[in-house]
């Protein structure tokens, strides 16, 4: 099954990744390859089996409630590429 | 034509644990910007959230005083979407099993009736940082302290049909989560915050108007001023020939207008899928009862016992109890004055009015219950009249101590006494030849009435302190014998 043009420059958008006019049919028949593997789980007969949330038959462990973390954040300001009073700049978002 | 608003709301509540909701780091208000963000908040490679079990008990203790059905089993889902304060790039939220299931609420109106709003459903999931947007050279600020706080969004079916019941909803909802203790519910800090999807039909219609979400609504007021704003905008726009466009709307207080936030619409795919790094948190049979076991005195039943047990209206029971903190101001004051009507009247009338005109809350009240139950019994027991006992009330707010220091301080005792009582009425009666003329000609039906102007009189030459029954009876004794 293809993925048309259309279809990856809007995953391409949601996922905010580049894809070159050139590399577009690549990507189209490398998602349709993917895609062909879901039919193939698809095709399996599942009646009877309970869908899971994930791989693991295990239950989530929970933490008390309790401050643990301390302040680290001169630390993390270091990696960013701009900062500024404390706060990561990016690039102006406003609605 | 006659239109009907429809009306349903998600509500955001931000839960009062001490830690976020997958990390250790501290949900304090207020802290200097990014001091709160850990590695797992940040989105660090390599980290792995671990869910925090006091948020999963603050929602099973909602879903409980909703009626709601518990999700023994749920899940965390991951809401893919790119804002640069979410630094995963994705909300860890719930989608198909959510904590709560579908339950309902019953809501107050002002005109005393009452009406049931169901719930869909309530879910945990994290708060997101927040952007500044003041100056940094074109840029945006992010601060990361919110990021992981952890929020019940809680859903509603599109069940109200005005703007005065959205915030009925909105003000039962606030009720219950601090009767509950699970949140400060503190909207001026977004504690509490709701989007309100509204759509308009012709009344008598089965199916739907095609609905507009306002946002990010954080007070009483602009809900109620958004949601009608909303609805004129989108009749107008039907009756011109227009049509309502699906969309997410802002709503803008100075303008009292809703504008279109155009940037939303483009992603509105998020691309949901369950999170591999939690797994399904199972809750027991046994754990849903203890956490039910332990729920206080809701607002609905303290509202009832108010009524039986303390005499009070429906009105006033429900007025006194919409919030936990005046609930038990005025369980104390009815307590320890033994007048559980006057407690009422004063907590709902002096009592709001200074805490409104000097915006402070009940707990920061600068009359305490003990003083304002003091003031009351010393109006009981006729030391100082009603009048008086609001200057002695203004006095106690001022810090001027007890109703008694007050009263005696500012020598503001009732005079009861028949003998000073009889000598004002005489001097006021000797100094109205006129009006005691007046009284003297007219009808006996008008009488009564007119003797208002010397009671008044006698008032004012007292000081206010005078007895008022005391005046009227000796007032027209006297009165009376010159006819």
């Amino acid at each position: 099954m293809a993925v048309d043009a259309q279809t990856v420059e809007k995953l391409a958008e949601l996922a905010r990744i580049a894809i070159s006019e050139e590399t577009i049919d690549e990507v189209s028949s490398r998602l349709g390859d993917v895609l062909q593997l879901v039919d193939q789980l698809q095709a399996v007969n599942t009646e009877g089996v309970e869908p899971m949330a994930h791989p693991l038959d295990e239950i989530q462990v929970l933490r008390k409630d309790a401050v643990t973390e301390p302040n680290r954040r001169e630390e993390f300001l270091k990696l960013a590429p701009q900062t500024e009073a404390g706060l990561y700049l990016v690039p102006k978002v406003i609605d | 034509m006659e239109w009907e608003v429809v009306i349903g709301l998600e509500v955001h509540v931000q839960l009062a644990t001490q830690s976020k909701i997958f990390s250790g780091a501290s949900t304090a208000f207020g802290a200097d910007p990014n001091t709160q963000a850990c590695a797992i908040d940040l989105a660090m490679p390599g980290t792995l959230p671990v869910p925090n079990e006091e948020a999963f008990r603050y929602a099973v203790m909602f879903g409980l005083a909703m009626n709601a059905g518990i999700g023994k089993r749920s899940v965390f889902e991951r809401k893919n979407y790119f804002y640069p304060d979410l630094p995963k790039g994705y909300q860890t939220t719930q989608l198909e099993k959510p904590i709560v299931g579908a339950g309902q609420i019953e809501i107050h109106l002002e005109d005393g009736s009452s009406k049931t709003v169901r719930l869909h459903h309530a879910h945990l999931e994290e708060d997101a940082g927040k952007s500044l947007h003041e100056d940094f050279h074109g840029m945006s600020g992010i601060d990361l302290n919110r990021a992981g706080t952890p929020l019940i969004e809680i859903v509603s079916e599109p069940d109200m049909r005005s703007a005065a019941e959205a915030v009925a909803y909105l003000k039962k909802i606030h009720s219950i989560v601090t009767y509950l203790g699970i949140s400060d519910g503190d909207m001026s800090q977004g504690s509490l915050r709701c989007d309100a999807n509204v759509s308009v039909r012709l009344k008598g219609e089965e199916a739907l108007g095609t609905r507009a979400e306002i946002k990010n609504l954080n007070s009483f007021r602009f809900i109620e001023k958004a949601i009608k704003v909303e609805a004129q905008r989108q009749i107008d726009l039907i009756e011109d020939g227009g049509k309502v466009v699906q969309e997410t709307r802002l709503y803008d207080a100075d303008k009292n207008e809703t504008r279109s936030m155009r940037s939303k619409e483009v992603a509105n795919d998020y691309r949901y899928f369950p999170c591999p790094d939690l797994l399904p948190v199972v809750l027991s049979d046994e754990y849903i009862e203890q956490v039910r076991g332990d729920l206080p005195e809701l607002p609905d039943a303290k509202c009832a016992r108010f009524e039986k047990d303390y005499g009070l209206s429906a009105y006033d029971a429900d007025q006194v109890t919409q919030e936990r903190a005046t609930a038990d101001y005025f369980e104390q004051v009815a307590a320890e004055s033994g007048e559980p009507k006057l407690a009422a009247n004063w907590v709902m009338g002096e009592l709001a009015a200074l805490l409104n005109r000097e915006e402070k809350s009940i707990a920061d009240s600068p009359v305490s219950a003990v003083h304002l139950a003091g003031l009351i019994a010393r109006i009981k027991d006729n030391t100082i009249s009603s009048k008086i006992a609001k200057q002695v009330f203004e006095a106690m707010a001022n810090g001027d101590g007890d109703a008694d220091t007050v009263i005696e301080a500012k020598g503001l005792k009732q005079v009861s006494d028949t003998g000073a009582i009889e000598k004002l009425v005489d001097d006021v009666i000797a100094a109205s030849g006129a009006q005691v003329d007046n009284y003297r000609n007219a009808d006996p039906d008008k009488r009564p009435k007119m003797m208002g102007y010397f009671v008044g009189q006698i008032m004012k030459a007292s000081k206010g302190q005078a007895n008022p029954q005391m005046i009227n009876k000796i007032l027209k004794d006297k009165l009376d014998a010159l006819l």
